[in-house]
């Protein structure tokens, strides 16, 4: 072989090559928490991201998918490097993951200014679905005031007078005071805000509830603290006194430790395990093949974050590029949802039932979450009336 | 409102026991082995952990209990001999570089052997409830407990301290450190006795809050802040210091935490004391340490000598 027969042919394999390797791949960025007391829920979240590509064997719209993930260690200044990384280095065309709701704050502007489209898997900030709503950010989850109105509203129906309620002190934990507050009819007797992430001894503000004398406890305490904040509930003698109510503080991650002081406890949720819809139980079987485990309403979120972006790259046929017609194809939700019908509002954030959901002892012996109760039906938050975005 | 003091008093007490156990060990190590220690924080991690494990084993917590405590001395004696004994000459930075170096090692140890969900510590069924301690008014056992342990342990170290040869020893170790060398005591020996006892007292203290607050990964980090906080205000080397400190600084983040929402709604809206409230209670023993630092450096006790 001559130099000029070798350079040819070096020329031809790199022309095969070039248009595949200029949009050969779907680059998905997963900014989440892999580390500390809540790397379990990170975790959760990766593996329903990882069955959701097997299930797509891997392929959106016929073209590979590259999932990047990154650690944001639970830290709003961590999340937001991590963000810029994927953007500026990485060049996804989608972000998703993001838990907590300050870091998805300190780190959905880097998104939109890049045009690049930030789907939240679980954290939904007020302002993102009110004043800061955008076309580049869509929520696969929820607003978080809407699962504890939905939990005020119960709260109603069992005719309960007085309520206290207790938070961590951040972004997400005045969204919840806030949600329960609007729908609860009774008396707010007491609310307790606790320095977070690190406070996770409540002797004092539980002594409080104790002579507060409320019908109720309301609490909102995700990830590790909510097992902490159950157990010490228990330990102090209160569950006689006042009954435990809670959103996002009893799943399937914190069960496992937990055990029996969950027994009974009422909480509301967008997902429960046992919802009768064929994604939902394909899902709940596969993961648990998969992981050997149950999975959680996290992980449910991201699985249907991750068919969001497949429904949309499908409908522009792998051009990732024509941004206006991914966006189009987002807000139609083209997807089978495991929480059922899925569709969203003019802020992008879904419309979707809220359920009451009980721990329940299994026949198996084991500890699982059940619904109960449906208490909105395709409930809209809100905020969306404060979003100037129409269409 | 009484019985609400009277309770908060008592989760003041009950935190300051704890963060005790945690500083004594602290301290002993730092006035007597001159070590800044940042890895004490791990063997408290290490005790929570060991007592899951051996509570799961034997079924008993007293059990796991009793043998997380040997089994933690032990991992702070070998953790003495292999990394520690070569930093006692070198400058202050090198050994906090290494201590922290220590701290990402035992976490990541600890995700290896037990993963990265944490353990659950369940109590025996005579430990979870409550009890009334005046008429009508209920406080968990288990706090309880600690605050009968947390006391017990701090007549134990006065005891040993003040009254036997080792507490001799451990005194003078405090003050002069050269003369009780050339006096011809083992100072080797002596300071991995105390290193060990202080990995203990952190195992006790970190098995003892692993019911409250779960064992976790990390768990160590944030308490050995406040403990730090404690032996700065107590006076580095003072196990009568840190007893008080331990005391003052739980009652003060207890009371403030209790008491600070309703303070500032005396002259703020609700929702801005809501949210004032738990930073500026977070920020109080700071202010208190800085507080001691401008007007006695030495700290509250000052180990005599120093």
């Amino acid at each position: 072989m001559n130099k000029t027969t070798l350079l040819c042919f070096t020329a031809a394999l790199a022309l095969m090559a070039g248009p595949a390797l200029g949009q050969v791949k779907v680059k998905i960025g997963f900014v989440n928490t892999f580390s500390g007391p809540n790397a379990t829920i990170g975790n959760d979240m990766r593996d329903a991201f990882e069955l959701a590509l097997d299930h797509l064997g891997r392929k959106m719209g016929g073209v590979d998918v590259e999932a990047i993930y990154e650690d944001d260690q639970q830290k709003p200044d961590v999340g937001k490097q991590k963000t810029e990384k994927l953007i500026q280095s990485d060049k996804v065309n989608f972000l998703t993951g993001y838990i907590w709701s300050n870091v998805l704050l300190a780190s959905v502007k880097s998104a939109i200014d890049s045009q690049t489209f930030l789907i939240s898997g679980n954290a939904g900030p007020s302002q993102l679905a009110g004043e800061l709503c955008n076309p580049y950010f869509f929520s696969a989850s929820w607003q978080n005031d809407q699962t504890p109105m939905a939990m005020g509203e119960a709260l109603n129906q069992r005719g309960i007078k007085k309520i206290f309620i207790m938070a961590p002190n951040y972004a997400a934990g005045k969204d919840m005071a806030a949600g329960v507050k609007s729908t609860f009819k009774g008396e707010v007797v007491g609310e307790e805000y606790t320095k977070w992430p690190d406070q996770l001894d409540f002797s004092a503000e539980l002594s409080k509830v104790r002579a507060a004398r409320p019908d109720a406890l309301f609490v909102f305490y995700p990830g590790a603290a909510g097992v902490q904040i159950l157990n010490q509930y228990i330990q102090a003698g209160l569950k006689a006194q006042v009954p435990f109510y809670s959103a996002y503080t009893i799943d399937a991650i914190t069960l496992p430790l937990q055990k029996d002081n969950a027994l009974g406890a009422l909480g509301t949720q967008s997902w429960v395990n046992d919802l009768q819809n064929d994604a939902n139980k394909k899902f709940v079987a596969d993961f648990r093949k998969k992981y050997n485990r149950m999975p959680s309403f996290y992980a449910a979120q991201q699985y249907d974050a991750v068919m969001l972006i497949d429904s949309a790259v499908r409908s522009v046929k792998g051009a990732l590029g024509d941004k206006d017609g991914i966006r189009a194809a987002l807000r139609k939700a083209d997807f089978k949802s495991v929480r059922g019908e899925f569709k969203f509002n003019q802020n992008h954030f879904p419309i979707q039932n809220f359920y009451l959901q009980e721990t329940v002892r299994e026949a198996s012996g084991e500890l699982n979450l059940k619904t109960i109760a449906t208490v909105f039906k395709d409930h809209k938050d809100l905020h969306q009336p404060k979003c100037q975005m129409k269409w | 409102m009484t019985i609400l003091i009277l309770e908060q008093s008592l989760n003041g007490l009950q935190l300051g026991l704890l963060l005790f156990l945690l500083a004594a060990g602290l301290t002993l190590v730092f006035g007597i082995m001159d070590l800044v220690n940042l890895a004490h924080g791990s063997m408290y991690m290490i005790g929570a952990f060991l007592a899951a494990t051996f509570a799961g084993w034997t079924d008993s917590f007293i059990l796991g209990a009793l043998l997380a405590l040997p089994a933690t001395l032990l991992v702070g004696i070998v953790t003495e001999m292999i990394c520690l004994r070569t930093l006692y000459p070198r400058d202050h930075l090198d050994q906090v570089l290494a201590t922290f170096g220590l701290i990402l090692f035992f976490n990541e140890a600890v995700r290896l052997i037990w993963g990265p969900a944490g353990m659950s510590l369940p109590l025996p069924q005579f430990l979870s409830t409550s009890v009334e301690i005046l008429p009508d008014v209920r406080y968990p056992t288990y706090r309880l407990s600690i605050i009968g342990v947390g006391l017990a342990v701090a007549v134990f170290l006065y005891v040993l301290v003040q009254r036997t040869r080792l507490g001799m020893l451990i005194r003078a170790g405090a003050s002069n450190r050269e003369m009780i060398g050339a006096l011809g005591i083992d100072i080797k020996l002596l300071y991995t006795l105390v290193f060990g006892l202080g990995a203990a007292l952190a195992a006790l203290a970190g098995l003892m809050a692993a019911p409250i607050l779960t064992a976790q990964i990390g768990m160590g980090e944030n308490i050995l802040i406040l403990s730090f906080v404690v032996i700065v205000i107590g006076g580095i080397g003072s196990i009568r210091g840190a007893f008080v400190a331990a005391l003052i600084v739980g009652m003060i983040d207890t009371v403030g935490r209790a008491f600070l929402p309703e303070l500032l709604r005396l002259f703020l809206d609700r929702a801005a004391a809501a949210t004032a409230a738990p930073a500026i209670s977070s920020m109080l023993i700071y202010m208190l340490m800085a507080a001691i630092l401008v007007l006695r450096p030495q700290g509250l006790f000052p180990a005599p000598g120093k």
